[in-house]
């Protein structure tokens, strides 16, 4: 089992649903975030004052899969969110000790699914 | 010497004028020039509401370029009024087409009430009220290019539009002279000036621009949105009751007409949401009311309140139409429903008054189809094709000419960055403190 986490651009986040959908992984949690990568942001100006502070808006999605999964995951956040251009954002990859599904009880694989 | 006198009297001539305006003021009626003042505010309130209620409608990250926008129509419309913009709108008549320049920069414009327009309300005070109208037209626009439009785009499209469109078709329709008064088109508060007018500008708009990139998102916040279209239904008495001219029983029948027309409308969309969606939106209602002062706007100095209704239930019906079948069968990225909403609901508007129009209500009206004048509908249409075609086709020229001018629209990136840093460099919300 691995966990995956994927930081990426916000406005690439219908095109990664859109492949991953496609390669039937359905288990996502998104949560909006701020990070900073090497790149320089757009700095925001205030009142003629520029603001200090470069974190950027991200958006982060964290997906739990059985081994088998791990490949067509990374290729379709790759597919969805990949535009060429600095800042598109990085996936990693974790070992996952346990999952339980809370309703049944379930453990290890058969909980991911 | 006599040239200095010359000179002396030429700098003092303007103001001896003025004097002699304040000394003619008796006709000034007290009550009337204080609602026309209040319905001046009213209607300016409506551009702010505007932008909440569109800013609500876009997602996050373009809200600001809306209310920039709105705002610098406050601005540059204020202007290019008082420069010239009044005087092409109402000055003396040019070939029942455009006002001359004569009134330009608001010259002779003073206390002393103009009796073509309004008799008991100093001058200034009828050009105050009427440039609010001239304020919102361009601003209504903004719904069908909203999250892809450049800012240095907007800024000269709407100067542009507000003086070679808005401008000749207030003429028109409201200027003594203007050839679609003179057809006997009747159009009390605007609905063909400022709806149709905006409306079908914003076709071509949409049409020019084509698509945004990526898919439909959902309205970034709806409470913004409900907020603006409450501010647009209370400033709309202005709009639509200050039509008057005058604190009498005409602004009373308007102010009632305009509010049934609202309530039957609102209530229609959601019904039809209800029925169509399975779900009554507070999307759905707040569009519908919208749609409804839209219609009511030509008609609510002629109608009674009991035709009101019909109205508003009639918009409602007709550009949930628009909205939902003719926007999906056609593609066109209409992105806040400026023409589904206002240009479909003024034209609707503009007939229904060739409906339901009586000189029981109003004596310098006419009476419409159902008190037995056919006639008045037909005229009514002509006055939509004409405004409406001439509005599309000059709207489609001026946005082609200000794309190779500066460009219209903004870079990939940049759409997909966001209006409001890319073009502001500002962000309406923070996630951190």
């Amino acid at each position: 089992m691995k966990y995956i986490v994927a930081i990426i651009q916000p406005d690439r986040l219908d095109a990664v649903l859109e492949e991953l959908t496609r390669r039937e992984v359905h288990l996502v949690t998104v949560s909006n975030v701020l990070g900073r990568g090497r790149q320089k942001g757009i700095a925001a100006v205030s009142r003629s004052h520029k603001e200090a502070g470069s974190l950027l808006r991200k958006v982060k999605l964290e997906i739990a899969v059985n081994d088998g999964y791990v490949q067509p995951t990374v290729e379709a956040i790759m597919a969805g969110a990949r535009s060429g251009q600095i800042g598109d954002g990085k996936i990693l990859v974790l070992d996952l000790l346990e999952c339980i599904r809370i309703r049944t009880g379930e453990t290890g694989s058969p909980a991911i699914g | 010497m006599w040239s200095l006198i010359a000179v002396t009297a030429l700098v003092l001539g303007p103001r001896c004028a003025f004097a002699q305006q304040v000394g003619a003021t008796p006709a000034v009626d007290s009550g009337d020039t204080a609602w026309m003042l209040a319905s001046a505010g009213l209607v300016l309130l409506m551009t702010p509401g505007l932008a909440f209620f569109y800013g609500g409608l876009v997602r996050r990250k373009n809200v600001l370029s809306i209310l920039m926008q709105c705002f610098t129509a406050m601005c540059v419309v204020t202007l290019q009024w008082i420069l010239c913009g009044y005087s092409l709108a109402f000055g003396p008549d040019v070939r029942g087409i455009i006002g001359n320049l004569q009134w330009a920069f608001l010259h002779g414009v003073g206390g002393a009430p103009n009796p073509d327009y309004a008799a008991t309300v100093p001058h200034s005070a009828f050009m105050a009220f009427q440039l609010k109208f001239a304020i919102i037209t361009p601003a209504l626009i903004i719904g069908a290019y909203a999250e892809r439009f450049r800012f240095a785009a907007f800024c000269l499209f709407s100067v542009l539009w507000t003086t070679l469109v808005y401008d000749p078709v207030a003429h028109w329709v409201w200027g003594v002279g203007g050839f679609v008064r003179e057809m006997g088109a009747l159009d009390f508060a605007g609905g063909t000036v400022v709806h149709i007018n905006a409306g079908m500008a914003a076709l071509a708009a949409a049409l020019v621009l084509g698509r945004r990139c990526g898919a439909a998102s959902p309205p970034h916040s709806l409470p913004l949105a409900i907020l603006g279209a409450g501010m647009l239904w209370f400033g709309w008495f202005g709009f639509n009751a200050g039509s008057a001219l005058g604190a009498n029983a005409l602004a009373a029948n308007a102010f009632v007409t305009t509010h049934v027309a609202t309530a039957a409308a609102g209530i229609t969309w959601a019904a039809c949401d209800w029925l169509y969606h399975g779900r009554p939106t507070t999307l759905g209602m707040i569009t519908g009311a919208v749609a409804g002062l839209v219609a009511v706007t030509p008609a609510c100095g002629f109608v009674s309140a009991m035709d009101a209704i019909w109205i508003g239930l009639g918009a409602s019906l007709a550009c949930f139409c628009a909205v939902t079948f003719a926007k999906a069968k056609f593609g066109y990225d209409d992105s806040l429903d400026a023409f589904g909403v206002h240009g479909v609901g003024g034209i609707w508007g503009a007939l229904a008054t060739g409906l339901w129009a009586q000189k029981a209500v109003n004596p310098a009206g006419a009476d419409g189809l159902f008190g037995g004048n056919p006639g008045l509908l037909l005229v009514q249409f002509k006055a939509v094709v004409i405004t409406a075609a001439f509005a599309f086709a000059a709207s489609w020229v001026l946005l082609r000419l200000v794309d190779a001018v500066v460009g219209l629209r903004v870079s990939e990136h940049e759409e997909r960055v966001g209006l409001d840093l890319t073009q502001h460099r500002e962000a309406a919300y923070t996630i951190l403190e």
